[in-house]
This record gives C-alpha cells, structure tokens and sequence, in this order.
C-alpha cells in the first residue's frame, strides 16, 4: 500500500513493542506475594511498573517536541506518533498495575485520573483522525472549504438578484433569510451545528423573525406563494428561487457538516494537551510525596 | 568630409569602451584632433541600459572573467553604472555625436563611407559595429505616431494615476505594461488579432483573467489597430483623440496616453546592407568573424551581443581588443588567462592557442566551428584529464592545488583542469546530469547496467552523455575513464545553444543518439558502425503537446523510440476514452504493432512537447533478426504492457486517476508530494516543516492545489524532467543536483522569469523572513509565532535592500535525512513519489 495509516505504521510493530509490554508487567505484577501485603506502587515491582510508567509518560509528552523539530533524523514522525498512540495504551495497563487497584483521595490517584483522561481522550482523538478526514473528503466532494463558501456567496447572489423580481414580501423574506444564516460561531455552536439562521417575514400583521432551521422555513414560505402568484412570470421567478434556495439549503448543510467534523478533529487535543500539563504537575507531586512515606 | 582612422558604431557597452580605448591611444601620441569618432543615434549613451527599470539591478557576469576597459564596470544599480560611464565619457573627452542615426555603410578597408539620416557624411578607414540587437522600437505606422504621448517604453507604471490608456501590443512586453497599467488606470489592449498566441504562457493566462474580470480596470479589443492619432480639440476631454480600425468599421475613443510595444526591428537588414554574411536565415544567428573580430569584409569589425557576446564586460573586453587589434597590437583576448588555467593540468607543453586549435582539429564535429565559438566553449565547459594512479596522478594534482591556492582570491573561482583517475567513474547510472562529454585524447568506456552489462570503448573524437543532454534523463550507463584520457564536459545551456546555431554539431548529436538508442534497445552487441545504414533510415518526429503519434484501430507498421517528453495510450470506452498506460521518455511505444499484433490497441498521445524516433518495421526485422538481437526481453515487455493496459482498462477509475494526474502535469514531474486525503487531519505539519527547514518561508500550499479520488496533490514544485524555470534564469542559479533535485542557489536576483515560466505556480517571489525565538522559548514562554511560516511577516530593512529572491520547494537537497514534509506527517497523509509508482497509487486505491 502506497499511503499506509499511522495504525498500519511498518506492519503495526508498536502494537507488538506495546503487547509485549503489557505481558512483561503483568508478569512482574504477578510475582507480587500477595502474603505480606497487597500489591500496590510500594513493592519493588510496584516501584519498576513505576519508573516505566513515568518515563513513558515523559516520553509520550516528547512527542510535542519530535513533531516540531523539522530537521531531527530521529526516525519520522508517523513514527513516533504511531508508538505514541500504542504505548500510550499500553500505559494504562502499566500504570494501573502499578497502583494495584489502590484507590484514594489523594494525589497519587488524581494523578492516575488525569492520566485517564488524558488516555481517554487520546482515543477519542485517535478515533476521529481515523473516521472524520474520509468523511470531510467525501463532504467537500475533493474541493476545499472556500470552495463550498465561493458557492454559496454565488447562490446567495443569483437568489437575492432573483427575489428582487418578486413580490416584496419575498425580496425582504430571502433577503434576511440569506443575512440571517448563521454558520459555525462559538465551540458549542460549530461541535453540534446549532443553527440560529432566522428570516423576516411580512404579513398582514406586520413582520416578525421566524427561526428558520436548516433554511427550510424560508423555502416553504416561498413555495407558499407559489399557488397564489398573480403573474405567470412570477410563478416562473419563484419555480426559480425555490430551486436555488434548496440548493443553497444543500451547500449550508455540507458547510454545516464541514464545520462540525473538522471541529471534533480538531478540539480534543485542547483536552489532551492541557490535561497532560495538569497530569505532569501532578505526577510530580506523586512522585516526591512518595519520597516521605520512604 | 572628415575622416578618420576608426568610426565607431553605437554608443553601449562596447562602443564606449572602444572609444575610451582609441581616446587613450590618441593621447598617448599626442594627437590634437581624434583619430576616430564614436556614433549614437539616440540622445544619450547605453540607450538599451538607460531603458532598463529604475533601480534594476546589473550584474557583472561572467564573475571570474577580468574587465579590460578604460572605463569602469562593476555589478550594481543601472543609476550607478551609467553615471560611471557618463563620468568616463566627461573626463576622457570622448568624440562623441548624439542624435546621429546611420542610414549607410559603403566602400571597402581603408575607405568606408558612413552616412546618416541627416545625409552627413564621414569617412573611415576601419569600422566598428557596436549597435547591439536591440533594434528600433517598431512604431505605430499611423498619422500621429510621434506625439510626445504616444511611448514606445513604459519606464514606471506607477508613474500614471486614473488616466484612460491604450495599450497597443499582444505580446509579453505589452501584456506586462498593460496589466501593471490596470491597477491605477482605465486600460485598453488593442490586439490586432483574436487571440494572444505569441505570449508566454503566464502572461496568457494573467491577461485573459484581467480581461475577463468585470473588477479589473483592463479591456481588450481585439482584431483592432489604429488608424490616427491626433490631439484632442475639446480642451475638457483628454489629451488624444484616437481613431481605431476595427472588424466593424471605424470607432474613434479618448484617452491620456498610449504606449506601443510592437517590438523591435532587429538590425539584420542593416548589417546585410554592408555586405556582412550571416550563415543561416535563423532570427538568432550571429555574422562569421576572425580571432580580431573581423567580418567578412575586410575593415567591418563587430562587437557586443551582435557577434554572440550579450554580456557588458565581454563587450567591453571586446571594445578594448578591437582597437587594439586594428592598430596592429595582436594582444592576447583577456579571457586568454583562462584558457591557460583550463590546460593547465594537461601533460603537453604547447601554448593555449595552440592547443584549442589542435583540440579543434581532432574532433571532427567541432572542425568547421567558427574559431570564437569553439574557445567560447572551451572556457564554459569543464576539461578532465586521467592519470594512473600512482606518483603522476599525485603530481597533477599537485600542480592543480597549486594553482587553485593562486586563484583562491578570485569569486567564483576560474574553472581548471580536474584531474582524474584512470579507472574513475566519471559518472554512475541513476546519476541527473545533462551535461556533454567530448574525447579529445585517450579511450573512456561505457558500461550498461544490468541485465547484461556491455562494455563498448569510444576514442579521439567520440562524444556521449547525449542522452541526458537531449531527455533530462538520469545516466543510463557508467562512463569509465581510460588511461590518459582528455576529455571536454560541456554544461547543458552551451550544448543547446551550440546545437540551435550549428546544424552540423545538431545532426551530429542527433545521429549518434539514434545509433545508441537503436543498440540499447534492439541489438546492444552490435558496433556503431554496422547500425550506421539502419539509423541513417529511421526518422526523428517531434509532436506537439496533445498531438497524436498514432490513432487505436489503425493498422500498425512502425514504432517508436521516445527521446524526451511523455506519452499517454488510451482507450475508446462506451464512456468515452480511457487511460491506460503512460510512457516516459527512453521507452518504447506502439512495438506492440511490429511484434504480433498489427492494429492499434490505443491511442498514442503526447502529453508534452516530444521527441520520438520513429522506426519502420524493415528497420525493425533488420535489427531483430541480427544473430545477438535481444528479443526475449522485449517479447516479455509487450505481453506485460498487454496485461497491465488491460488491468487499466477493466478498471476505469484507476483509468480515470492516472487521467488526472497526467493532467496536473504530473507526466513530467520526478519527485512530487501527494497528500492522501483520507489519512490527512489539516495540521499542517507539513508547511511548518518546509517553513522552519527554509529560513521561516514554506515553499509548499498544502491545502491549494486540485483533488480526485482522495488523492491531493498540493502546490510544489515537482522536479520536472526538463524543468521549465531553468530555461530563462540570467544567472543560471537553478541547477540539478546528481540526485535529481531542482533547486535555486543564492545567486538569484530576483527578476521572476521563473516564477512566469512555471506553468505550475509552485514559485514565489518573497523577501527574507526575520529571525524567530526558538522552540523551546515559544513552548514555554509563547514567544514568537511558534513553528511555520509567519502570515504578512515584515521583512527588516536589510531584507528589503537585498530584494525579492525566488523560493520553491528544493525536495530538502540540504537537509540531512530528506524531504521534512514527509518526515513531519504525523498520519502518514504525505508522500513523496517518483513517477514509477504512479501506477502502485493508481491501482492500490481501495478507499
């Protein structure tokens, strides 16, 4: 295969450095005597399942460093990212034979849960990378995203220009509807898609913003129309305008769409990241508080 | 009618510094009146170089070539050049006459008849033609042409501010003018034809867009001339009335100004009128001349770019040579020094005039060179020499290190002998060189790679290297130094320019590349001499880009050697026509007609311009029929070819990629980065990468750039076979590394011919990026930018003084563990590939 996937990096051999792993320390942990005491971070295979486990997380820290260090021959960075994402894994095994399942309110299993999270949302991560870009190819069908937008500005243009040649009440109503089409805006907004587009609509009672979710309201008010135009040159304007909306309404999602993959993409490492400065603080504290209960 | 010892033609570079020259001369005797006079038709000296843009920078090429002048030159400004020589012309008290035009030139040695347009007359005994190839701008040839607003030259485009301008012209000078125009001013093209087929194709494209665009301030009319040009009456209107001849009848417009950019008139006519000879009717070629300058008519000397030397200080070492020369002083040329450095290595004792007289004589192609043009090509070409190894080997390149330590102070450094070993590899296969190999004494040896590796022995007055000269190709075989062996390696730009004004050194070249590709191919045993009859019958075809070698279902009888470009073979489909296969320069295509099977399989189109040797099938069947003809090999080729087209063919979709790729121009790439966008996340590591391992300018758009299938294929330079940025680079800074990589060197000056010939827009003019704090700074203290290139960095004072340099991806020639983009992705998205895995992308697209 021509572009292999960092999984697949040179046959997977960090998915067998990681299994290996996994078997050495359960291993050691299984040497523990469960006689004298049970097994914790205490014993001295507790203390070795240690040492690996924080060298390993300095390691997998490293990778920050690797990746912009653009002249460094030490292997590629497909690499390093591929036996990050393993022997991260592997870690939680580690780590969690490290501690023996002992759990308190203290430091030592803050640590253990920031590193969790950190782990967890290193998945989360892995999973998106794998799954969104085919998914964001396929959406943007090959372009890129200003493409879809140059689209969009040129459907928003032909449909203004044609509303114009409508009645009033649809010229304002498309108008607004096209202001009103909000796309993206804050984290939350863009990772679920909200949608906040609204559209003016007159009536005999005055006018009053309508929410117009996925841009449908304002295709349905303009198909209302349709039954009671006046002229046959409108009722040929609106067949029109109904077609360029709903075309519209077609590029909007696929932004939409756009939006909200590469936003997952993008926002866990604004997790995994900051988790793992917290983790290091905290794994330090750990490590020194051990130091008096030597 | 005054008369003189010497007139001097044309007041460059040359002209000046002949009459510098002959001015010193006369002071020394002691002459009260001049013995010679200098003659400019324009109003000042250096018109071509006065017409140059403000601020252009001039180089002083060749660097290790000494200035012989009384005047001084050195690289700089145009502003400071031409004050130097303006100063040299005030306190030499050069005999100098502006405004005088020569309309003719008469009589033979000793008493030539030079007048001008104003009908005065002067007499000379010798004269010096120095009018460069710049010619007369040709003008409007209508009523009004010579209005003060009507220019011939457009110095600052800015200099115009909301004016309505005609810009009268459809080739590239115009183009420029008019495009710069559009950004201040309301601009017109007249374009007398329907079309701007004589431009370059970046200018094409640039000035359909801006016509085109209803926001840009330029419109075209087309198949349009003018018929008058008149002052405008209506004091309110501006200043010119213009009245035009269209396709539809007549139309009469206002506007401020016009600028003609017709082109020149070149002075041929001019120098034919004297009676010089020029030996072909080629647009680019040069009059025969003597060691002394001399043309064919005795007396008639010619200097400059018009007798081949377009750079200032040959044509001022010339200047100084000619006068000297005419009174009798036979110096040696001031390039004579290196010559001599060029020998210096080589086991004889004869003098350098001498020995590039000698070296003519013993290679036959080169006998009939003009003299000139072959010491030209001694001095820009590289000479080796072999020794045994042992103590006369130590000894030669003892005396070399010495002379080398003598010209250290020089920059660059004089080329020299380059002393070799017997036996040594004077190049690998595999390795990209285009340069040309002469033998002017001893034997080399070609040796094929495998499968079967074939030794043949070349001799005095052989050459080879020609096929990378003519395809870009990398080295086919290994060239084997013999024992004392001499031997001439000529860069690529000589090569071609000898071959474009030398149809001998051209048919020559030609010939023996036929010969060797028929032995490579058919019968690799065979001597040159018994495929002489057969290469003498085969014929050399050149296509056009999109042009087709032969059609699918047409009956077969010849096939085809591609010397350089590429080939496409498609297949009709119920879908319309389909890629099957492509074929790179060096193979073979359509030999499926003459082994088998008779009727077309496919279409055969060039995807670029092409050259192919076409060979018929009596050809063919003499050459395979010989006892040692390598049949089994070829026999298998076509019945795998067979196998792959029809995998293609069954797969539409693989069809439809490689389609694509071929139309990104992907078919003369060497080295390209595809992105795939299945794996890609947008990080943009890439372009940090590039941008952080290049002084903090990315030379690689990743997100730009055209899509299908998944595969991406983003904006950078893809190493093309015969890279179209090195065909217009003045100071030849884009070179090829032996592994193939393109890249810019730090002479670059900044003109941008590259970045318009690059059909692929992978080039920016940018300046230098300022400094950023490190890493570990920006990680920690988030100082700086962090890693990439800075969007709208500013560039400091001294960046902007030493201007815009070309930037373009160099595939990391540099950078010690290759291409950072590929080493930076952290998916694996981004690969490099070369274009014999096209095929294992197209097929292995299971996504």
């Amino acid at each position: 295969m021509i572009h292999r996937s960092l999984l697949r990096y040179r046959g997977a051999r960090y998915l067998w450095w990681a299994l290996i792993l996994i078997a050495g320390s359960s291993v050691l942990y299984a040497t523990q005597n469960r006689d004298i005491q049970p097994p914790n971070g205490g014993t001295w295979q507790g203390y070795v399942l240690g040492t690996i486990g924080a060298l390993l997380i300095v390691w997998l820290t490293l990778l920050a460093v690797r990746k912009r260090s653009y002249r460094s021959t030490n292997g590629s960075v497909q690499g390093w990212t591929s036996a990050h994402v393993y022997l991260g894994s592997a870690l939680l095994i580690v780590a969690t034979l490290h501690c023996g399942f002992q759990f308190g309110w203290n430091v030592h299993t803050l640590s253990y849960v920031l590193m969790c999270i950190v782990i967890f949302s290193g998945f989360f991560g892995l999973y998106s990378y794998i799954n969104n870009p085919q998914l964001i190819s396929s959406n943007r069908e090959g372009g890129a995203r200003s493409l879809l937008f140059a689209e969009l500005f040129e459907l928003d243009k032909q449909s203004r220009s044609l509303s114009q040649r409508c009645a009033p009440a649809v010229a304002i109503a498309v108008d607004s509807g096209i202001e009103r089409t909000t796309l993206g805006g804050g984290v939350y907004a863009q990772l679920f898609s909200r949608d906040h587009s609204y559209f003016l609509r007159e009536s005999s009672k005055g006018s009053a913003l309508v929410r117009n979710v996925d841009q449908q309201a304002l295709i349905d008010h303009v198909a209302e129309r349709l039954p009671r135009a006046e002229k046959g040159t409108e009722a040929a304007n609106l067949q029109q305008l109904i077609i360029l909306l709903c075309r519209r309404q077609a590029v909007v999602r696929r932004l939409r769409r756009d939006i909200r993959l590469s936003g997952w993409l993008k926002i866990w490492l604004y997790f995994h990241v900051p988790m793992t400065v917290a983790l290091l603080v905290a794994l330090v504290l750990h490590i020194v508080v051990t130091f008096f209960y030597w | 009618m005054p008369t003189f010892n010497i007139v001097i033609i044309g007041a460059g570079p040359a002209g000046l510094s002949a009459a510098a020259r002959a001015a010193d001369r006369d002071r020394r005797a002691g002459r009260s009146t001049p013995s010679y006079l200098l003659l400019e038709g324009f109003n000042e000296h250096a018109k071509t170089i006065q017409r140059y843009q403000k601020g252009k920078h001039v180089m002083a090429e060749p660097g290790f070539l000494d200035l012989r002048s009384d005047f001084a030159f050195a690289a700089g400004t145009r502003e400071k050049i031409l004050g130097a020589w303006g100063e040299g012309l005030k306190r030499g008290g050069v005999n100098i006459r502006y405004g005088a035009e020569v309309k003719k030139v008469s009589g033979s040695k000793g008493a030539f008849a030079i007048q001008l347009t104003s009908g005065e007359t002067f007499q000379a005994a010798h004269v010096i033609l120095a009018i460069g190839l710049e010619g007369n701008p040709r003008k409007l040839g209508a009523q009004g042409e010579d209005h003060e607003r009507v220019q011939y030259q457009l110095d600052d485009p800015k200099e115009f501010r909301d004016e309505t301008i005609l810009v009268v012209g459809a080739g590239d000078s115009a183009i420029e003018n008019a495009l710069a125009l559009a950004e201040q001013n309301d601009t017109w093209i007249l374009n007398r034809g329907k079309e701007f087929s004589r431009a370059k194709d970046a200018n094409l494209n640039a000035v359909v867009a801006a016509i085109t665009d209803p926001r840009r301030r330029l419109n075209c009319y087309y198949e349009t001339s003018i018929k008058s040009v008149a002052p405008s009456t209506d004091p309110r209107a501006p200043t010119l009335t213009v009245v035009l001849q269209t396709a539809s009848g007549e139309k009469t417009v206002q506007c401020h100004r016009i600028i003609a950019r017709l082109g020149a008139i070149p002075p041929r006519k001019f120098v034919e009128s004297i009676g010089i000879k020029f030996p072909n009717d080629r647009s680019d070629a040069i009059p025969e001349l003597s060691r002394h300058y001399e043309s064919n008519v005795p007396g008639v000397y010619v200097i400059g770019s018009l007798a081949g030397y377009p750079l200032i200080k040959q044509a001022m070492n010339q200047g100084y040579d000619v006068v000297e020369f005419i009174h009798g002083n036979d110096i040696k040329p001031a390039d004579h020094p290196l010559l001599e450095y060029q020998f210096h290595g080589l086991p004889f004792e004869r003098s350098a005039d001498e020995m590039v007289e000698r070296f003519q004589q013993l290679i036959p192609m080169f006998r009939e060179l003009n003299s000139l043009a072959f010491r030209e090509l001694i001095i820009e070409s590289d000479m080796l020499a072999s020794y045994s190894v042992g103590a006369e080997h130590a000894d030669a390149e003892h005396k070399m290190a010495q002379l080398r330590k003598k010209l250290a102070g020089k920059d660059p450094q004089p080329r020299s002998t380059r002393i070799i070993r017997e036996g040594e590899s004077i190049y690998e296969p595999g390795e990209f060189g285009t340069s040309f190999f002469t033998i002017v004494n001893g034997e080399v040896m070609l040796e094929t790679a495998a499968p079967q590796s074939i030794r043949t022995t070349l001799g005095r007055g052989e050459f080879f290297g020609e096929m990378s000269l003519l395809s870009g190709r990398p080295r086919l075989e290994r060239a084997i130094a013999g024992a004392g062996c001499i031997v001439v390696e000529t860069p690529r730009r000589t090569m071609l320019k000898l071959m474009n004004s030398n149809e001998e050194v051209r048919s020559g070249i030609d010939w023996i590349f036929v010969v060797r590709e028929l032995q490579r191919h058919f019968a690799p045993f065979a001597s040159l001499r018994e495929l002489r009859a057969i290469a003498a019958r085969v014929t050399l075809r050149q296509y056009k880009a999109g042009q087709v070698l032969f059609k699918e279902g047409e009956v077969g009888d010849s096939l085809f050697v591609l010397r350089s470009g590429g080939v496409t073979l498609s297949r009709v489909q119920s879908e319309g026509d389909k890629l099957v296969s492509q074929v790179r320069s060096g193979h073979l295509v359509g030999e499926m007609a003459l082994m088998g099977d008779p009727v077309r399989r496919e279409t055969a189109t060039a995807t670029v311009a092409s050259d192919a040797i076409e060979i018929k099938r009596k050809e063919f069947l003499e050459l395979t029929r010989r006892g040692d003809a390598r049949l089994d090999p070829l026999q298998r080729s076509v019945s795998k070819s067979v196998v792959d087209n029809a995998r293609m063919q069954v797969r539409p979709e693989a069809g439809s990629l490689m389609n694509f790729l071929m139309d990104e121009g992907l078919g003369e790439a060497t080295d390209v980065l595809i992105i795939d966008d299945s794996l890609c996340v947008g990080c943009d590591n890439c372009e940090k990468a590039c941008a952080e391992t290049h002084g903090g300018v990315s030379r690689l758009d990743r997100e730009a750039g055209a899509t299908y299938a998944n595969v991406h294929i983003p904006i950078a330079c893809r190493h093309c076979e015969q890279p179209h940025c090195m065909k217009d680079c003045p100071p030849n800074a884009i070179r090829r590394s032996e592994d193939g990589e393109v890249y810019i060197n730090d002479s670059c000056i900044g003109c941008g011919n590259c970045e318009a010939n690059c059909p692929y827009d992978v080039i920016r003019m940018v300046y230098e990026a300022p400094k950023k704090p490190g890493l570990w700074s920006w990680l920690l203290f988030a100082t700086g930018n962090g890693p990439g290139e800075q969007p709208d960095y500013q560039p400091t004072a001294k960046a902007k003084e030493k201007g815009k340099k070309a930037v373009k991806c160099d595939a990391c020639v540099s950078v010690s563990g290759g291409p950072a983009c590929v080493r930076a992705c952290p998916t694996g998205a981004a690969i490099r590939i070369g274009p014999e895995q096209f095929i294992d992308l197209v097929e292995e697209r299971k996504r």
